[in-house]
């Protein structure tokens, strides 16, 4: 226990994004509206050890992929700074060193049909990183790795010359994935890559990156908002709602005892597929308005452990025991 | 060195069969009208192209010219002459070679003053729809308000600029240019605007998300991701926009303020023939006046198959 | 014994194109008996989406139903003209879509458009009209329904809207309420919600509810017996209980065991290899043998019928006496003149 734990590969700090959703500038002063803004995504930290799966969880409106984009780089952070190997993100540096970061992060993203340019063709698509940080000294070395690449998620190397359209929704997801190897990078980001699947496709393409995973010692940081498809690639969940994460534990930890009152409904509302008659609470209410979120706790009008305090003062993610942190104040006076 | 071999017959093989067994020839190949159109399109484009070969005189070389044939009626009328199948006009010129080499000039002036109202209007839009903020502002308000002039005011206003300033050295090739500037420059609101539009919810997608990860210059994702996914109805508004500005160029050369008599396009003869219209002598009008309805016609049915045949909703 | 609200017998659709003639659902036949609700399941392309549509007879030309039946408290309207049909759209058969906002005009109050639906297919004007619309906005759980009776749909949530709808497809108490994913769009718990509460609306208004759905956990909550479709057919139905604990098709077992289980920790998913076949290339003889990990020599050659096993009936080789050998011929040589 006296050895130093490794430096994570992936550390938030503070992570914060306020998008400005007002109307336009001469509408709001010809009819007398407020500003608006949402805060998409507030106070969010948490590390990535190297080869491990953070999974975030959080129905629509929890800015989940906000926190996904932030962590590649594609949306700067209004606060905080996301450090890959101790180095910013999004400070300022120099075209080399933030071409090699580049080429470090990479993303799969939720749609397969949005994902892939309809007019390439899949060679290209999985080429362009390749190209894009001139990982091959010549053609036949760049269509030689795309060939491997492409065998490598389970594809026919000749299907290459196809177009996006003439693959079905798992091989696309597929040749987004190898797109995404292409620059071999440590750390992938996966937003929701298997919602858009049927589910005997989801299984293949978990399975997939599971082994991709093992094979390449990646790292992934998994967006998704459903409870069962992150437990089967998770070590580490934390669980989000409205912006904010308000528990993060193991995974073994998480599913056997849920601690914040939101991740028990959560996981309430899974269907029960064992038929096991299992005694399900009725969830109530669904997310607020991340316009107008509720003052103090944000879950506080669904909780129902929630008190006086919980409506005006806002929990702090805390480790109150060793479980990990939660923000609760249920959880911290032991109400629960 | 495998997979390349394994590559390149799969490319070609994949493009030539697409194309043949399209869905776009077939929607085609099954309306009469468009076929009709199209060839319609092809033969008049063709005769102009050919017009040097095919025409019987050159109604521009003025030894060709004999005052004594003026005014003759079409062949097949009392008083016609065999060799002017449609007759002649005042001057003497045969009335179907100066329809082929005016045909060949409102082609011309039409193809590129709409090439470049679509380059510019890509360009602008692109720019407006990928960048936002104030170029956009910038960019669409100006087209706002040239929106609020008629296409032929434009026109006008830049061909009188360009006669201002070239003054005493206009010749027939510098109003040539004038004239597809001036069209040219009053066309490109619509390309800009609906680029722009198609940029917007392009720029949104994750394949682009995806190109900017790794960094790819934005004007390289413009042209190489953005580009090919927003040409579809930039094409569609081409082709109409073609028959509009054969049309345009007819308007300003019947008002005068297009190219001159001695270099007659389509527009051109019909002001020079309803001059002589009430006189009894119709051909002189009528015939490039059928001439320019036919190709305006057929172009533009041409452009309504193109949008409905590139309309996902309507397959 | 009760009559079947729906019933459906050899349905069979096609979508003729230029290069073939697609088969998109194939002798599809099933019941449902007032007050159940079957669940039909499948994946994309599976079929399931047009068995719907086909039933409600919203099929899109050039696409047409190309045999079958399909009886509505035994009277058939697979053959009706498209107004009697729509007569009996909305009077007698509730439809409830993915999307709650494409089933709501953004122009009109919800209350409009609830009174609308419900003077169209009832003698209520007024007062009665305006309380029995709001009767029902309370029933589907719309909290304060008289005053959200003057709202617009944009001032609804989504799990909210999706109650509206709801409300929509009961107004004229059908006998058949047909819902087409209507969960898909909604956020886990308020998926729980609207399962749960259209549960409560079929016994109470013994409608019967045919359930469409990708989400086989949808179906283990709020169906009493599920089809299973693949490739045009169903290859299973029966009881949830047992297919969802002990799935009979390969094809079953293989979906049941490709969906993540809480439970399951870091494991591998079972998974079925390939993917569905295109409509334009279904396999001869049964359409899953290419996929099948138990495929034996009458799989390629002959097309399994749906036969009774156990509570169940399943289309499947495994639990039939095979054809006897002398008649293993190709499919495409076999089968009835």
């Amino acid at each position: 226990m006296t050895v130093a734990p490794a430096a994570p590969l992936v550390r938030a700090e503070n992570l914060g994004r306020i998008f400005d959703v007002s109307s336009p500038w001469l509408t709001r002063v010809l009819e007398g509206l407020p500003r608006q803004v949402v805060v998409a995504v507030a106070d969010m930290s948490f590390e990535i050890a190297r080869k491990e799966t953070l999974a975030l969880v959080g129905e629509s409106g929890s800015g989940k992929s906000t926190v996904a984009k932030m962590v590649v780089g594609l949306v700067p952070p209004t606060t905080g700074e996301v450090f890959i190997d101790a180095m910013p993100m999004h400070g300022r540096r120099r075209g080399a060193e933030r071409r090699r970061l580049r080429r470090r992060i990479q993303m799969v993203f939720q749609d397969p049909y949005a994902s892939l340019n309809p007019r390439w063709r899949a060679l290209d698509i999985v080429a362009e990183p390749i190209r894009a940080f001139q990982l091959a000294a010549s053609r036949p070395e760049t269509a030689a790795r795309v060939g491997e690449l492409l065998r490598l998620v389970g594809l026919d190397p000749a299907d290459g010359g196809k177009y996006p359209h003439q693959f079905s929704g798992g091989q696309r997801q597929r040749i987004a994935i190898a797109r995404a190897l292409a620059s071999e990078p440590a750390f992938v980001v996966c937003d929701e890559p298997t919602s858009a699947l049927d589910v005997s496709v989801q299984a293949q393409i978990l399975n997939l990156m599971r082994d991709l995973q093992d094979r390449f010692g990646l790292t992934y940081l998994f967006i998704s908002h459903n409870l069962a498809v992150v437990r089967h690639m998770a070590h580490r969940i934390g669980v989000m709602y409205l912006g904010r994460l308000v528990e993060i534990a193991a995974a073994d930890a998480l599913f056997r005892a849920p601690r914040h009152p939101y991740t028990r409904m959560l996981l309430d509302a899974v269907p029960d597929l064992e038929m096991s008659g299992r005694q399900r609470k009725p969830v109530e209410g669904e997310v607020p308005d991340p316009v107008d979120p509720p003052k103090g706790c944000s879950f506080h009008p669904r909780c129902p452990f929630a008190d006086d305090r919980c409506k005006t003062e806002r929990p702090a993610l805390v480790a109150w025991n060793a479980a990990g942190p939660v923000a609760c104040h249920a959880v911290e006076e032991g109400r629960i | 060195m495998v997979e390349q071999l394994q590559f390149q017959p799969l490319r070609q093989e994949g493009r030539l069969t697409a194309a043949l067994d399209s869905d776009l020839l077939h929607a085609f190949l099954r309306s009469k009208i468009t076929v009709a159109a199209a060839l319609v399109t092809v033969a008049l484009v063709l005769a102009a192209v050919l017009a040097p070969w095919i025409a019987p005189y050159d109604p521009f070389d003025l030894r060709q010219l004999n005052l004594l044939d003026s005014h003759l009626p079409p062949a097949w009328l009392a008083g016609g002459d065999p060799g002017y199948l449609l007759g002649t006009d005042d001057q003497g010129r045969d009335v179907l070679s100066t329809i082929l080499y005016g045909s060949r000039i409102s082609l011309g002036v039409g193809v590129l003053a709409v090439g470049l109202a679509a380059a510019l209007g890509i360009v602008l839009g692109l720019i407006a729809g990928y960048a936002g903020g104030f170029l956009d502002a910038l960019i669409m308000r100006i087209a706002d308000v040239q929106l609020t002039f008629p296409a032929i005011l434009i026109a006008l206003l830049i061909d009188g600029t360009g006669r201002a300033l070239f003054g005493e050295h206009r010749n027939e090739t510098l109003e040539f240019w004038v004239l597809v500037l001036s069209i040219g420059l009053s066309f490109w609101v619509q390309y800009a605007r609906t680029v722009r539009g198609s940029t917007l919810v392009e720029k949104s997608k994750d394949y682009v998300l995806a190109a900017r990860l790794i960094g790819i210059h934005p004007a390289k994702i413009l042209f190489r991701h953005v580009l090919p996914n927003v040409i579809g109805p930039v094409l569609v508004i081409a082709t109409i926009n073609l028959a509009l500005a054969i049309i345009t160029e007819a308007t300003l050369s019947f008002l005068g303020v297009g190219l001159p008599p001695t270099q007659p396009s389509l527009g051109t003869l019909i002001r020079i023939g309803n001059n002589f219209l009430f006189a009894g002598e119709w051909w002189i009008a009528i015939f490039p006046g059928i001439t320019l309805a036919l190709l305006v016609v057929a172009i533009n049915l041409l452009g309504d198959w193109l949008r409905d045949a590139l309309n996902p909703r309507l397959q | 014994m009760t009559q079947p609200v729906l019933s459906v017998r050899n349905l069979r659709v096609e979508f003729p194109t230029r290069r073939a003639r697609l088969v998109a659902i194939d002798d599809v036949s099933f019941d449902i008996l007032p007050g159940e609700v079957l669940g039909m399941v499948g994946e994309s392309g599976a079929g399931k989406s047009v068995t719907g549509t086909a039933i409600v007879g919203l099929i899109e030309p050039p696409g047409r139903i190309a045999g079958g039946e399909i009886f509505l408290s035994g009277v058939r309207i697979d053959n009706l003209d498209p107004p009697a049909m729509r007569r009996i759209r909305g009077k007698r058969i509730g439809m409830v879509f993915q999307d709650p906002l494409t089933s709501l005009d953004p122009l009109y109050r919800i209350g409009e458009q609830l009174t609308e639906t419900i003077a169209t297919h009832s003698d209520l004007r007024g007062a009665a009209l305006r309380e029995r619309a709001i009767a029902l906005l309370s029933e589907v759980g719309i909290p304060a329904p008289a005053h959200r009776f003057d709202n617009y749909p944009h001032q609804f949530s989504g799990g909210m809207r999706q109650r509206v709808v709801l409300a929509l497809a009961l107004a004229a108490d059908p006998e058949l309420v047909i819902a087409d994913e209507p969960t898909t769009a909604l956020d886990v718990s308020v998926q729980a919600q609207i399962i749960e509460l259209m549960k409560r609306l079929a016994r109470r208004h013994r409608a019967a509810i045919l359930l469409i759905t990708h989400d086989m956990g949808v179906i283990a909550e709020a169906a009493d017996r599920v089809a299973v479709m693949y490739a045009g057919r169903i290859v299973e139905i029966g009881p949830v209980r047992d297919v969802v604990s002990a799935p009979l098709h390969p094809y079953t077992r293989g979906l049941m065991g490709s969906i993540p289980k809480l439970d399951g920790g870091l494991d591998r998913l079972v998974q079925i290899p390939g993917s569905m076949p295109r409509l334009t290339a279904i396999p001869p003889g049964c359409p899953f043998h290419p996929r099948c990990p138990r495929v034996f020599a009458p799989c390629p050659m002959h097309r399994p019928e749906l036969r009774p096993h156990a509570k169940a009936q399943v289309a499947c080789w495994l639990y039939h006496p095979a054809p006897s050998a002398q008649s293993e011929k190709p499919a495409t040589l076999a089968g009835p003149p």
